[in-house]
């Protein structure tokens, strides 16, 4: 490696997770985590090494539930790859929709009318509540808790789920995005079920706050541990709730204005510190944003068409070209590279999955803390492995 | 409405052309070429040679104008070979025997006749970078280096040290197609297990032929199932005839 | 004071436990399988074929066109056509699957085959206590166990069966209007020549 020019004040190896000796004498205890845990989010490994109990190394491993999609991508036409993104992330199977739908449209050039611009918003936001609650409810699941404060998660991600069933007619696996639209149109009785269920969910929101936020023992075991500085978070390409809790102001939906999003008012909540409690704070305040976008979207939904008539379902063959299209899924940025070489199936399709790219920085925050922070650090990550080994 | 080609970038000051200008006014030989992308996204792209990609990625990272320092997204192609059959004129020395003033004698004489070669072009490996910036709000560059071919030149340099985020993407590509990445602190596979042999995403990779296979397999699946019940006698896809 | 968010807390629970002696908002569960919560009328789960009429095997809408099968993302579904035809709900004469399976252990319910069957023959039902210990035979459905009635369809579906009926009716009537003018232009057309010499009559 030639000497490397920098115009930064960074040392080298700065962005490497630092070496800690281990102290006193003895060897170390090398700890298998998972894949078969209760709190691994799925089928997922940590082979942690320890000193008494505090984390010497860290190294994650997983591809247990590799399931080969990108290459059976290739061999199916794009629209039959569609039901195969709702079980990417399979809690917010219609942001992966869409993340997918939006790649296919840029690389056509095909424009979505407008109101299948708002449904799109609505659904992405629905998800989003449902996701920000369900992590904080296996969160404090792992810290002890039992399942109460998941269980009243999930009594609102329920209703939402009716929701998703009335409409696309599954719970999960939704299959509802199209390239230049949505299948079918929403109902006004739809439009009305969903006013009730959001005109209820700030008082979940409060409930939720009222049961958690000020807890001494989240606080105790959440503040001050797994700290992840901003510079770090950049480098690193974390993205979504993770980056903002350590501070830095990067939200897509602001950024690529994709949508409609630069239609509405909604903040974008930062964290101070970087550590447990600014992520899980981050997740809160985000529900209560989605709240009021849900709001302003239910006001201003538009009438007329939901598909482009011209835009086709069988038969579909882009040009050659590339395009890599992103969205700010809950977890962090979901984006889709695909490259056409004019036949009906791509030549290429990646998935940028968010959960992958954030665990790249689990060892740096675990290291030289206790192994029982670990599994909280790595909650407050929010990973879903259906997405990191796709 | 989401118009094509409109990515909200309002803070893109530069075009691939102009950015290209600008790395090799500050790397010195670098060499870097535009590959226009066809589609209506309009994400062109720079391939960057590999001898000098650190710096070129640590320039795009560090220059407070560019100031890409985010990568958001590490991927890998594979591009076969190619067989390629082209019709080449060809000028040869021939004997041959012509008329002269006494009757026929043999004589060398330039002659261009029509060939139809064969040549195998050899195909790449080639690792495809999109790279966003976050303090300056602007994106997306596309980044690509190939590799010399795809059977013994799979070396590229690892860009990890600029941009920590390609870490586990440079092991992805490193276990599914096979691109070696020198200056990677830990190159091992991550999503196949540690004894794998073949690189999956490769297009010429062959699957092992040792599972089962489903009752409505049809067209390659039910000649492959055949073939694989063919060989088992009776224990594998017997419902087949249900 | 130390505990007090811990004190607010418990008293959240508090309320909902109470709560779900009194309203039922607060109790969310349901005894199942006595009590059933009613499904949404859009759900999927795993297709039918649907019939007219009360014969499955000569009312039997699908004609095997297989584009359910090329479309569909696992292939799951495995078709033979027939050699023959048979008159179809507008009296057309169109081929018929011999053979029409399903493997619902492969299914994975998003409704392709529904969205591009220009025939309105597949549909989705929603039963899903299919459970069964014989893991290949046991889930490959023949097109005698995927056929369903129409009537069943209504059942299950009733609005999107009344659009469905409604579509057809349409189709048939319109198939049926135009073989009326067909035929009365060509009854026209026999009856028309009021001038033309008739061939003389007599000699033998």
């Amino acid at each position: 490696m030639s000497a490397v020019e920098t115009k930064s004040e960074r040392e080298e190896g700065w962005n490497r997770p630092p070496v800690i000796e281990p102290g006193g004498e003895g060897e170390l205890l090398e700890v298998a985590m998972g894949p078969h845990h209760p709190s691994t989010h799925g089928v997922f490994r940590m082979d942690v090494a320890l000193d008494g109990e505090r984390v010497i190394r860290l190294k994650p491993v997983f591809g247990y539930l590799h399931r080969n999609h990108e290459k059976i991508a290739e061999g199916a036409a794009y629209l039959a790859s569609m039901p195969y993104t709702d079980r990417l992330d399979y809690f917010c199977s219609l942001t992966n929709n869409w993340a997918y739908a939006l790649a296919v449209e840029k690389l056509v050039g095909q424009e979505v009318p407008e109101r299948a611009e708002y449904i799109r918003v609505i659904l992405a936001e629905l998800t989003r509540i449902q996701n920000h609650a369900s992590t904080i409810g296996f969160l404090l699941q792992e810290m002890g808790a039992s399942g109460t404060p998941l269980m009243y998660a999930f009594r609102e991600r329920e209703k939402i789920l009716d929701l998703f069933e009335s409409l696309t007619g599954s719970r999960m696996m939704c299959n509802y995005m199209r390239f230049g639209g949505c299948r079918v149109d929403v109902s006004v009785s739809w439009l009305d079920a969903t006013r009730k269920v959001v005109s209820g969910l700030p008082a979940f929101a409060d409930e939720f706050e009222a049961l958690l936020s000020s807890n001494e023992i989240l606080m105790a075991r959440c503040q001050g541990i797994g700290v992840l500085k901003p510079e770090l978070a950049v480098n690193a390409s974390v993205s979504g709730p993770m980056l903002r809790g350590s501070g830095v102001n990067y939200d897509i939906r602001k950024v690529d204005r994709y949508g409609v999003y630069d239609r509405f008012k909604f903040r974008v909540p930062l964290g101070d510190h970087g550590d447990i409690y600014d992520r899980y704070m981050v997740r809160v305040l985000e529900m209560r944003e989605s709240i009021r976008i849900l709001e302003q979207a239910l006001k201003d939904i538009p009438p007329g068409p939901i598909m482009d008539p011209k835009s086709k379902i069988r038969g579909f063959r882009p040009k050659p070209g590339e395009a890599y299209g992103r969205i700010e899924a809950p977890k962090g940025e979901l984006g889709f590279y695909l490259i056409s070489d004019g036949g009906p199936n791509p030549y290429r399709y990646r998935v940028r999955p968010p959960s992958l790219i954030n665990l790249t920085v689990l060892e740096d925050m675990c290291l030289g803390h206790n192994v029982a922070d670990v599994v909280l650090i790595f909650g407050s990550v929010d990973i879903v492995l259906g997405e990191v080994d796709r | 409405m989401l118009a094509a080609g409109s990515l909200g970038l309002e803070a893109e000051l530069k075009t691939v052309e102009e950015i290209k200008a600008a790395i090799e006014a500050a790397v010195s030989g670098a060499q870097v070429e535009v590959l226009r992308n066809p589609s209506p996204s309009a994400q062109h792209s720079l391939r960057v040679a590999h001898e000098s990609a650190l710096e070129v990625a640590a320039f795009l990272r560090d220059d407070p104008e560019l100031a890409f320092d985010y990568l958001s997204n590490l991927t890998g192609v594979d591009w076969p070979d190619k067989e390629i059959t082209e019709k080449v004129k060809v000028t040869r020395q021939v004997l041959k025997t012509v008329d002269g003033p006494e009757g026929k004698v043999e004589q060398t004489v330039e002659e261009t006749v029509d060939e139809t070669r064969k040549r195998t072009e050899p195909g790449c490996l080639e690792a495809v970078y999109h790279l966003y910036s976050v303090a300056k709000k602007h994106g997306p560059l596309v980044i690509r280096m190939r590799t010399a071919n795809r059977t013994d030149q799979v070396e590229l340099p690892s860009l990890t040290p600029i941009w920590r985020g390609a870490e586990f993407q440079e092991r992805e590509i490193f276990d599914l197609y096979g691109i070696v990445f020198k200056g990677h602190p830990d190159l091992r596979r991550i999503l196949m297990w540690d004894g794998f042999k073949d690189y999956p995403m490769r297009k010429d990779y062959v699957e092992p032929d040792d599972y089962e296979y489903e009752p409505t397999a049809h067209d390659h699946v039910l000649a492959r199932a055949q073939e694989h019940k063919s060989r088992e006698p009776g224990s594998k896809g017997a419902a087949e005839s249900a | 004071m130390l505990g007090e968010g811990i004190l607010k807390g418990m008293a959240e629970t508090a309320k909902n436990f109470a709560g779900s002696f009194v309203s039922a908002e607060r109790l969310t569960t349901v005894e199942y399988p006595e009590q059933r919560i009613p499904t949404a009328e859009n759900a999927r789960v795993f297709p039918i074929l649907l019939y007219d009429g009360g014969d499955w095997e000569a009312g039997l809408r699908c004609v095997a066109c297989q584009i359910c099968e090329k479309e569909c993302p696992p292939k799951c579904i495995y078709i033979e056509k027939s050699k023959d035809k048979k008159p179809d709900y507008v009296g057309k004469a169109q081929f018929y699957p011999t053979r029409f399976d399903i493997d619902i252990s492969v299914c994975m319910s998003c409704q392709i085959c529904v969205e591009v069957c220009p025939f309105e023959a597949i549909k989705m039902d929603t039963q899903f206590e299919l459970a069964t210990d014989d893991r290949f035979g046991g889930l490959l459905l023949d097109r005698h166990e995927l056929a369903k009635s129409n009537e069943y369809y209504h059942s299950i579906h009733p609005t999107e069966a009344t659009e469905v009926d409604a579509r057809l009716a349409e189709e048939k009537a319109k198939v049926e209007a135009k073989a009326k003018a067909a035929a009365e232009a060509a009854a026209a057309k026999a009856a028309a020549p009021p001038t033309a010499p008739k061939p003389a009559e007599g000699g033998d």
